[in-house]
């Protein structure tokens, strides 16, 4: 979208959060909406990440922990399922990866950099209690 | 009509009306409570924001990360925003105005605790003395965020803030913090709570009450703050596990003024000691010099859990 100047923007600005007059957001998942371009969800943080958290489906008992506590809308469940993150919201502050119950964690933070692939291939083994 | 929530797993299936892509801080609790709050109804919402980190964050031009009818005026004003469109919304529901006028409309308001401890205090106060018939959040993380970490009279005893300064001649905010639930209780509002983001079923509980309470609510929402709490952002509701379990955030609500229900009594109770250690604004208590602070914030919280214990015992 064409950004205005900070000189061309009127007082009082409203910004439309859907592309249609009325939209039944309660009723509707993200991916069933339209959009406005001024709508944030159609912009992306996720060069503000150091760290991501990457999703291990296998451990995952659907507790939904990481959907309640992320701050940034970022855990994407659907139908009482955690179906992984998305990275264009997520910020890798690291809180869903904390909350996680299970053994191993079904989130685990790594680099930015590393594949997701080669992390998920050698995933933790469960670990033992601490006496 | 309450929106029926039992668990997680059905908590889960809200279709969030608060986006990401906002500019608030990694691991920043106002966005917890926030997203409990849009989550916890499907009534339609009108909401006003304080001037404050939530307001600066989520309506930065040209996004806004509100999926509900959303206004800012100013730093000390959400209060009387909030009434103005509930009056309007009364107004135009009386004169046949309103195009669908059975469909639930809630009003709320976001404040952070300089919003409302300082500096919109006289504009909640009238609010709720006038009447009005919404709900007012406050996300209180103990000092002005957004303006780089200013004592309010939220601040806690004993925490280093920009403008009370730990160092050589001074252990930091020499004050008491401003008990607000108290005084928004003594004005009679049919229904007053203190809240924490890692208590989620507490907390939405709490809204849920709240926005089917007539008249004005309070509620003082614990909102840790990462930047300013000094913390890394990964602990955020680890934080709040302590800021609750060691009764410094301790949760009740209070009824038409008097009757007060404690919701939520931990198991093992945490020294106030170990809620101040994992926090850099309280670095500076463990010299030798400031020991005595804590001891004495330990007092204080041990003082108002019996009092609200006896409150609670005898109804007033
Ligand atoms: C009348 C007025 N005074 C001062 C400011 C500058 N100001 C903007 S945000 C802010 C701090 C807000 O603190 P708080 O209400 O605690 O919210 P937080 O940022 O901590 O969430 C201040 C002082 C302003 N915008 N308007
Ligand atoms: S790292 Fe933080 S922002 Fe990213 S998904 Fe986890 S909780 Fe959400
Ligand atoms: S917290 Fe862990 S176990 Fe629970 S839903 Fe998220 S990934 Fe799955
Ligand atoms: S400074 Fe604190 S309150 Fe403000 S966005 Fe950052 S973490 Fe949140
Ligand atoms: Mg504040």
């Amino acid at each position: 979208m064409e950004y205005k100047g900070w000189d061309q923007v009127e007082a009082g600005a409203v910004l439309p959060s859907f592309s249609q007059k009325s939209c039944d957001v309660v009723n509707q998942k993200q991916e069933e909406r339209n959009y406005a371009d001024t709508n944030s969800y159609t912009a992306s943080v996720s060069d503000w990440r150091v760290f991501k958290p990457v999703f291990n489906k296998d451990v995952c008992i659907d507790c939904q922990n990481c959907w309640v506590f992320c701050p940034d809308t970022a855990i994407v469940s659907r139908d009482k399922a955690m179906l992984g993150i998305d990275y264009d919201h997520c910020k890798g502050c690291g809180i869903c990866a904390e909350v996680c119950p299970t053994n191993p964690k079904s989130l685990i933070m790594f680099f930015e950099n590393e594949e997701n692939e080669e992390v998920l291939s050698q995933w933790p083994e469960k670990k033992k209690k601490e006496k | 009509m309450s929106k029926i929530i039992k668990n997680l797993k059905q908590f889960s299936t809200s279709n969030d009306r608060f986006e990401g892509a906002h500019l608030l801080c990694p691991g920043c609790a106002h966005s917890i409570i926030v997203r409990e709050l849009l989550n916890c109804t499907d009534d339609n919402l009108v909401i006003a924001n304080a001037t404050g980190c939530l307001e600066v964050c989520t309506a930065v031009y040209p996004h806004t990360s509100w999926d509900a009818s959303w206004i800012h005026i100013g730093f000390e004003n959400a209060a009387t925003a909030a009434s103005g469109a509930e009056a309007m919304y009364k107004t135009l529901k009386r004169k046949g105005r309103l195009k669908d006028p059975n469909k639930p409309v809630k009003f709320v308001a976001f404040g952070g605790d300089g919003a409302t401890y300082d500096i919109g205090f006289q504009f909640l106060s009238g609010a709720v003395e006038r009447g009005h018939d919404f709900t007012y959040i406050c996300l209180d993380n103990e000092v002005y965020a957004n303006t780089g970490g200013q004592r309010s009279s939220s601040t806690p005893r004993g925490a280093s803030t920009t403008t009370t300064p730990a160092g050589r001649v001074s252990y930091g905010n020499k004050k008491y913090k401003k008990d607000m639930v108290a005084i928004m209780a003594a004005h009679g509002a049919p229904y007053v709570a203190q809240v924490a983001p890692n208590k989620w079923k507490d907390m939405v509980k709490k809204y849920q009450k709240a926005l089917a309470t007539k008249g004005p609510v309070y509620i003082n929402a614990m909102s840790a703050c990462t930047t300013e709490w000094k913390f890394p952002a990964d602990k955020t509701i680890d934080i709040s596990d302590m800021g609750t379990d060691s009764l410094v955030f301790p949760l009740y609500e209070i009824e038409n003024g008097t009757k007060l229900t404690i919701t939520y009594r931990p198991k093992n109770i945490v020294p106030v000691r170990d809620y101040l250690g994992v926090q850099g604004r309280f670095k500076h208590l463990f010299k030798k010099e400031n020991e005595h602070v804590i001891e004495e914030m330990q007092k204080a919280v041990n003082e108002k859990w019996e009092l609200l214990q006896r409150r609670e015992e005898v109804g007033v």
